[in-house]
């Protein structure tokens, strides 16, 4: 099968800064793959280099196609960034309906059926009556769908998060991602996320990509990737590993200061 | 999954933002009222039934008799007609420039007079009139070529030194006013180092509406067409800038490409403006701004009524400056910065609320 998402041997540099080295990444059809990473890593660069936002050395291909024209990939590529811009004054109608662009150009109106698309969206994600409201008057839960919907709206196959859950309480984080397991199930999409939180990275993903250094460290299952080794190793951290049924769960543990030192 | 049919919002079928026949006919109503009181109210107070016989006369093919004297044909005519359509097209331009400098750039205060647009096109024509380039007659004259190189220079100014400097608000409109300061005073040493056009500069520096004739108007209306047949094309692309170049961007826009178009178009129209009636302030502020916390802040409508209520708006201002202090004459921008200045700390009170 081929896959969804096919990343080899990508390099970015950033104002002379070598960010991402000899990255290889695949994503088959409806997976979903999480990045995790220290900070400065490199994981936002690499979902801005999929967006096409940044020039890059070596092949992405993203469902067949290797075009780096941005409406092209903006039709295969839908975006969630960790910090969304809210306009203000926007309504989430105009504001899901923004998904669309990639298919109606820069200078058409919406058509029919972009409206009818943006109005099941609003449906799916329970924000049916708040077309007419302004993104900004919605709660911090409510404007995270609205920014999903209008990724949505893209009808794109692969959905981009980054850091989907930061400025959400513990709730709401389980809500976007129940959300995107659900949707990805329904729309068959295929889903590459950052993550910060470890256990919910094991949870949600069905396999783990650790970016370190600008490169792939590891991948693999959640259970092989998020090993006490390996957690040392990229995060200098020490963590215990307790298995659940539903995945690895990462507890820090107090003995992380007598030990850090070793810590590259 | 629940039937979109059925979703329960306003409405059954999701709708964009855009014109609605009953905001245009706002505007349009606006604007006509401004004209009827224009062509007027004046020195010699004319029938309003009259005016538009006498206007009807003039069109080709009719002969109406409107009962005016030719004296006071004469005033509708060649007076005040001229100086309303003047009005009318340099605030429509000044207005919807400065709805679109408010996109592309995402500020709400970015306007011709703040961006140090305005001063820059001030330089360029009084380097131009001084130095006898121009006349001030004909569409190609240096005038408002000078005036579009000075506005040019200094909105590239303001928006690299803006960037500098951050990228918020703030840091833009005081690029902006360090920008205008400094040209304002290469302004003024051209004019104390050419003396003998004090008079006629200085005239100009405060803003006029003043017409001899038809050659105002006929200088600015082709600048005023493209600036706004280039901006409201791009009314949808600057909705989408709306959420950062970054997001635009993976909706597959290139909002740098854009944001040069619609600014150069937009600087265009400005400086026309400006190298006709001189530097008028706040109109690119206040007119936006009302259009948005009446209408909603979409530039589908935003841009066009901002055309519409911006020449009604300066049309008014010219009649507020023109019989205010009658026979005298009040520069009109006095006007404009009497209504400006307290709008403009409203426009930083509610900026930081939901309209912009």
């Amino acid at each position: 099968m081929t896959p969804a998402v096919r990343v080899q041997d990508l390099d970015v540099t950033l104002d002379g800064t070598h960010v991402l080295r000899g990255v290889d990444l695949a994503a088959s059809k409806g997976e979903w793959v999480n990045i995790i990473g220290p900070n400065g890593a490199g994981k936002t660069t690499l979902l801005r280099a999929l967006l096409g936002l940044v020039a890059f050395d070596g092949e992405i291909v993203i469902d067949g196609l290797s075009d780096r024209r941005r409406s092209a990939r903006a039709r295969k590529v839908a975006y969630v960034p960790q910090t969304p811009v809210i306009p203000p004054g926007m309504l989430v109608a105009d504001y899901v309906l923004l998904g669309r662009t990639p298919h109606r150009g820069v200078f058409a109106a919406e058509t029919a059926n972009d409206r009818r698309i943006a109005a099941e969206v609003l449906v799916r994600l329970d924000l049916g009556g708040f077309g007419e409201r302004t993104v900004q008057s919605l709660s911090g839960g409510e404007r995270q769908r609205a920014v999903m919907g209008r990724a949505l709206a893209q009808q794109a196959d692969v959905l981009l998060l980054d850091e989907p859950t930061t400025a959400l309480d513990l709730g709401h984080q389980q809500d976007v991602l129940e959300l995107v397991d659900a949707l990805r199930r329904e729309r068959g999409l295929t889903v590459i996320a950052t993550l910060h939180d470890l256990t919910l990275a094991a949870r949600y993903g069905d396999r783990i990509a650790i970016l370190a250094r600008g490169r792939v460290a590891e991948t693999g299952p959640p259970a092989e990737v998020l090993t006490v080794q390996n957690i040392a190793e990229h995060f200098g951290a020490n963590v215990r590993i307790v298995d659940d049924p539903e995945g690895p769960v990462i507890v820090p543990t107090a003995a992380a200061s007598a030990q850090n030192g070793d810590q590259p | 999954m629940s039937d979109p049919q059925h979703s329960g919002g306003p409405g059954t079928v999701l709708q964009a933002s855009g014109l609605r026949p009953r905001s245009l006919m706002a505007g349009l109503a606006a604007a006509a009222v401004a004209v009827v009181a224009g062509l007027t109210i004046g020195p010699v107070d004319i029938a309003a039934h009259r005016v538009a016989l006498q206007l009807l006369d003039g069109l080709p093919g009719l002969t109406i008799d409107s009962g005016l004297s030719d004296a006071h044909a004469a005033i509708v005519e060649q007076i005040r007609l001229p100086r309303v359509v003047l009005g009318l097209l340099v605030g429509a331009t000044l207005s919807v420039s400065g709805a679109t400098y408010q996109g592309a750039f995402r500020n709400p205060l970015a306007d011709p007079y703040l961006l140090g647009i305005a001063a820059g096109a001030g330089l360029g024509a009084t380097i131009a009139i001084t130095s006898n380039l121009g006349d001030g007659a004909g569409v190609f004259d240096a005038v408002p070529l000078a005036a579009f190189a000075g506005a040019l220079i200094s909105v590239t100014v303001s928006y690299v030194a803006g960037h500098l400097g951050g990228r918020s608000t703030a840091s833009l409109i005081l690029a902006g006013i360090a920008v205008a300061s400094f040209l304002t005073a290469c302004q003024t040493y051209v004019l104390q180092a050419n003396s003998d056009a004090f008079r006629q500069i200085f005239a100009w520096i405060l803003g006029r509406i003043a017409t001899s004739g038809w050659s105002e108007p006929a200088l600015m209306l082709p600048y005023f067409v493209v600036t706004v047949v280039v901006v409201l094309r791009y009314r949808r692309a600057l909705d989408v800038l709306a959420v950062g170049d970054e997001e635009a961007a993976a909706l597959g826009l290139e909002p740098r490409r854009i944001r040069l178009i619609v600014v150069l178009a937009a600087s265009l129209g400005a400086a026309a403006a400006v190298s006709v009636s001189g530097l008028i302030g706040f109109v690119g502020i206040i007119v936006p701004h009302t259009v948005r916390l009446a209408f909603g802040s979409s530039n589908r409508l935003v841009l066009p009524l901002s055309i519409l209520f911006g020449g009604a708006f300066m049309v008014l201002a010219d009649l507020a400056a023109r019989t205010a202090l009658s026979p005298a004459e009040l520069p009109i921008g006095v006007v404009t910065a009497f209504l400006g200045a307290p709008f403009f700390v409203l426009v930083l009170r509610t900026s930081r609320r939901e309209i912009w």
